[in-house]
């Protein structure tokens, strides 16, 4: 197959030999599971059950409010002891709504676990959907975008590939090479859903060359029924081949347009973690209550990746992999280039935990001063998105917000090459946060300054239209006295111009009228705000 | 157990201003002690106290800046100024050349805009420029080249001359200096003399001087470092070095007894220093491909103009600072196409809103 080149990128050791020694070690049930009721993209969950309740195993304990949004499931039978604000993962250390499980040990499923369906090829795609929402499945390539909304496209839109993107993007992070390894035939029955749901003609499974084992296992695996529609590719590791817009480019040449998604080139990308969901949802009836982590770093003693159940203490992740190194002073959720530190380990694992990343000072020293910017370029050469990262930070140093949107702000994905190689030590990517966020603030603030504008000026024209109203019907009255007066003709011709100029004033009037409603009316629309997740987000599994 | 936290990337960083312009003065190293083997031990003594003067006015100005001293000096961007502002005097000036030049360098073009990064002109060629407007006669001294060995003056010689400005002993300057060839070019094709005949003088090698040429060569190999450790990138140097030889090829083709050859253009005086080290200077250069190419041809060119029709005999500085005022012009004409969009293409519809 012929592949194509991303610009820039970068060449970064892998890092993962040392997580990969050992098979994945299934965690068992801790003492306390604190399970965020946010763990995905897109609009908030709502707890559906109360302190004191017994849950069972898979038991919904979020219901999901929007349409972007994915519920949320007891991972193990016990006693919901507290729902309040607890700490989670967040790169600012947020505290969150979640609930809060004391398993009782005896890790049931109630009764109203979702029926096995062996028979999934028999089922109509509604039900499919259903389920797969039901589930509660999210990207698991760490971006957490609510799986279901993607493998719903959009009215008149043709997804005619599936991509499978078994790149793992960072360095350190294996845990799909992990999943590849040991659930292959998981991952194709996934994909086998999948490409039904959507009706693709082809499948572009990606896997990085330096994931070879990854790659035999697939290969060894591949049902042949399944050989005319999944081609496995391997591509070169070059970060961040994971990012989707990379990826489709590295595979097919094309270009995802700069504020739209895959699904405009007619395709739809998902990580192989996602598929394990979609295939344990659909055909186990196990909504997403664990997950494959890879615990790794020079800060731990026994790199390797576990299989943890969602709401599990970060420490206790730690735990398995044998406890912290001598000297470990910084805790990562992600990988090294993407990544957030983390104020403490009691945290909990959530759908978007692909990485724990536990490093010492002499691992990542505090880099040196910040210096000034020497306009080097080597940001652009390395950029991705083909991007100028020295003006954007220019532009977002100078608030010049109307600049730093032309030059492309909302092409960044924020992947970090440009920062890695910053001679000067500038967090580029978070002036290029800082500044995403000031507009979408800026944004929502001339949103609501609009309606209220909108608001103000049509009470204005209805206070001026009442008194034009009230003064012609003076006017009318007036002339009506005099009329008495005067002659017949006169006030007959009079009276007919009166008239005319009445009717034409209430047209206009009218008129106006319409058209201020029209103009507040897109503002309640809802249906915006889906899109905007959809559009600026990276939707998707890296 | 509680964290530090730091923003991502979790990673021991590649580079670092210092170490960039470490890597430039290793790359100068060669090309220097070329020089010095050529034009004698005031290319040494002078480089010496450029650096020198260089970092006392660094530290004087950070210092009244009140920016932290040693770790703006670790930058070793001071010392890449004072370093190619001595290499582009003549090795026996008068050590107050490199002082007022170096005071303008660094405090004028340098500090006054803002410090590393905020500078608009490159601040060794300003503080070259000065010096070359304001004082001709010693900006003249350049000696004949010959080896150390044959060398006039001594280590010793050399450092008395620079600092006292005149010549040990009974020594004349007219016996140790001599016309530069871009000089001697220009004198001798105002005084009707071809080409050709210019050159047959025994001083000259394949295309220049010959310790010209050998001081070129030098520089040449440190700027291919400079390539192969990608501190610069190819663009600069060869639009430079393309922008002087086309045409000067041109006219050399059309008429080669009043024109010099490209080969003599390329290998006399400043131009493969300038193209490899001035004209990548990053700050004062432009940052796209494109506006690179456009940048350092643009050099070239005006190398060309002012070196056959206009008042000095070479043009390095002028160039490089005619083409620092339109790099941030370049810049903006010469954005890439950004991933998604269509070359010229509007801006993405409401991505973000």
């Amino acid at each position: 197959m012929q592949l194509h080149r991303f610009h820039g990128g970068l060449k970064l050791a892998d890092e993962t030999e040392a997580s990969t020694a050992e098979p994945v070690l299934v965690m068992g049930v801790p003492a306390k599971l604190t399970v965020p009721l946010g763990q995905h993209i897109g609009e908030a969950t709502e707890a559906c059950v109360q302190v004191g309740d017994h849950v069972t195993k898979g038991q919904r304990i979020g219901q999901s409010k929007g349409y972007i949004a994915a519920h949320v499931h007891a991972p193990t039978s016990g006693k919901v002891v507290d729902i309040d604000l607890y700490p989670v993962p967040h790169p600012s250390g947020l505290n969150a709504p979640c609930v809060v499980i004391e398993p009782d040990g005896r890790d049931e499923w109630g009764d109203a676990r979702m029926e096995p369906w062996l028979d999934w090829d028999t089922r109509d795609l509604r039900a499919l959907r259903q389920r797969l929402r039901a589930g509660g499945i999210v990207g698991l390539g760490g971006a957490a975008f609510p799986t279901a909304v993607k493998l719903n496209p959009r009215a008149g839109q043709r997804i005619h590939t599936l991509v499978v993107n078994g790149a793992e993007c960072e360095p350190y992070i294996s845990a799909d090479d992990m999943l590849l390894r040991t659930a292959p035939e998981a991952v194709f029955e996934g994909i086998r859903i999948t490409a039904r749901l959507l009706g693709v003609e082809r499948v572009l499974f990606a896997v990085e060359d330096n994931m070879p084992e990854a790659m035999r296992a697939l290969t060894e695996t591949l049902p042949t029924e399944l050989r005319d529609l999944i081609e496995l590719v391997s591509v070169p590791s070059i970060y961040p081949t994971g990012g989707e817009r990379q990826l489709i480019k590295v595979l097919t040449g094309q270009e995802v347009p700069s504020g739209g998604l895959p699904a405009d080139l007619g395709m739809v990308c998902h990580n192989p973690g996602t598929f394990k969901a979609i295939c344990d949802t659909v055909i186990q009836g196990r909504p997403l209550l664990s997950r494959i982590v890879t615990v790794t770093g020079p800060g731990v003693k026994h790199p390797r990746n576990v299989e943890a159940l969602l709401g599990t203490p970060f420490a206790d992740v730690i735990e398995a992999a044998g406890g912290y190194a001598e000297g470990v002073d910084r805790l990562v959720m992600g990988g090294p280039m993407m990544g957030f530190a983390v104020h403490d380990d009691s945290i909990p694992v959530i759908k978007a935990t692909n990485c724990l990343l536990a490093t010492r000072p002499q691992d990542t020293p505090s880099p040196g001063p910040v210096m000034p910017c020497i306009r080097c370029a080597e940001c652009a050469a390395v950029c991705p998105a083909q991007l100028l990262p020295q003006q954007l930070y220019w532009q977002a140093k100078a608030k010049d917000f109307d600049a730093i949107q032309d030059y492309g702000l909302f092409d960044c994905i924020e992947c970090g090459c440009c920062a890695y190689v910053c001679p000067s030590n500038i967090p580029l990517v978070q002036y290029y946060r800082y500044a995403k966020n000031e507009i979408w603030a800026r944004e929502k603030e001339r949103q609501k300054s609009d309606i209220a504008r909108e608001r103000y000026e049509f009470r204005q024209e209805r206070i001026e239209r009442e008194e034009r109203e009230k003064a012609e019907r003076l006017a009318k009255k007036k002339a009506a006295l005099k009329n008495k007066e005067s002659d017949g003709d006169k006030q007959a011709a009079i009276q007919a111009a009166l008239e005319r100029a009445q009717k034409k004033k209430a047209a206009r009037a009218e008129g106006s009228a319409k058209d201020s409603d029209q103009a507040s009316g897109p503002e309640t629309n809802t249906g915006e705000e889906a899109s905007t997740t959809d559009n600026t987000r990276d939707g998707d599994d890296r | 157990m509680r964290f530090r936290t730091q923003s991502s990337p979790h990673v021991i960083p590649a580079h670092s201003v210092g170490g960039v312009m470490r890597q430039v003065l290793m790359a100068l190293v060669p090309g220097t002690l070329a020089m010095t083997w050529f034009f004698g031990w005031g290319v040494l003594v002078n480089v010496l106290l450029g650096v020198l003067f260089a970092v006392a006015f660094e530290a004087a100005m950070v210092a009244a800046r009140k920016r932290p001293v040693m770790a703006t000096l670790a930058d070793n961007s001071a010392i890449v100024t004072g370093w190619l502002f001595a290499l582009a005097i003549p090795p026996l000036a008068p050590f107050w050349v490199t002082l007022i030049g170096i005071a303008f360098a660094i405090i004028v073009a340098k500090h006054l805009y803002g410090g590393l990064g905020y500078n608009p002109f490159n601040p060794a060629m300003v503080g070259y420029v000065v010096v070359l407007v304001s004082f001709p006669r010693e900006m003249a001294l350049w000696p004949a080249a010959t080896t150390l060995p044959e060398s006039p003056l001594t280590l010793w010689q050399s450092l008395q001359t620079v600092l006292t400005g005149s010549l040990p002993g009974a020594q004349e300057w007219d016996a140790v200096t001599r016309a530069t060839p871009l000089d001697a070019m220009r004198e001798g094709l105002v005084s009707g003399r071809t080409v050709g005949e210019i050159t047959a003088s025994p001083l000259f090698g394949t295309f220049t001087e010959t310790g010209w040429e050998w001081v070129g060569n030098f520089f040449l190999l440190g700027g291919l470092y400079l390539l192969f450790r990608r501190i610069i990138h190819w663009h600069i140097p060869v639009a430079v070095i393309l922008g002087v030889a086309i045409p000067a090829g041109f006219f050399w083709l059309l008429d080669p007894d009043s024109f010099a050859s490209p080969a003599f253009h390329v290998f006399s005086g400043a131009v493969i220093i300038g193209a490899f080290f001035i004209a990548t200077d990053p700050v004062s250069a432009s940052t796209t491909p494109l506006g690179r190419i456009l940048y350092g041809a643009g050099i070239g060119v005006l190398i060309f103009v002012i070196r056959t029709w206009g008042g000095y005999p070479d043009a390095v500085a002028f160039a490089v600072l005619l083409m620092n005022m339109v790099a941030p012009t370049l810049d903006h004409l010469t954005r890439p196409r950004v991933f998604g969009r269509t070359r010229g293409g509007p801006p993405p519809g409401d991505g973000h809103a």
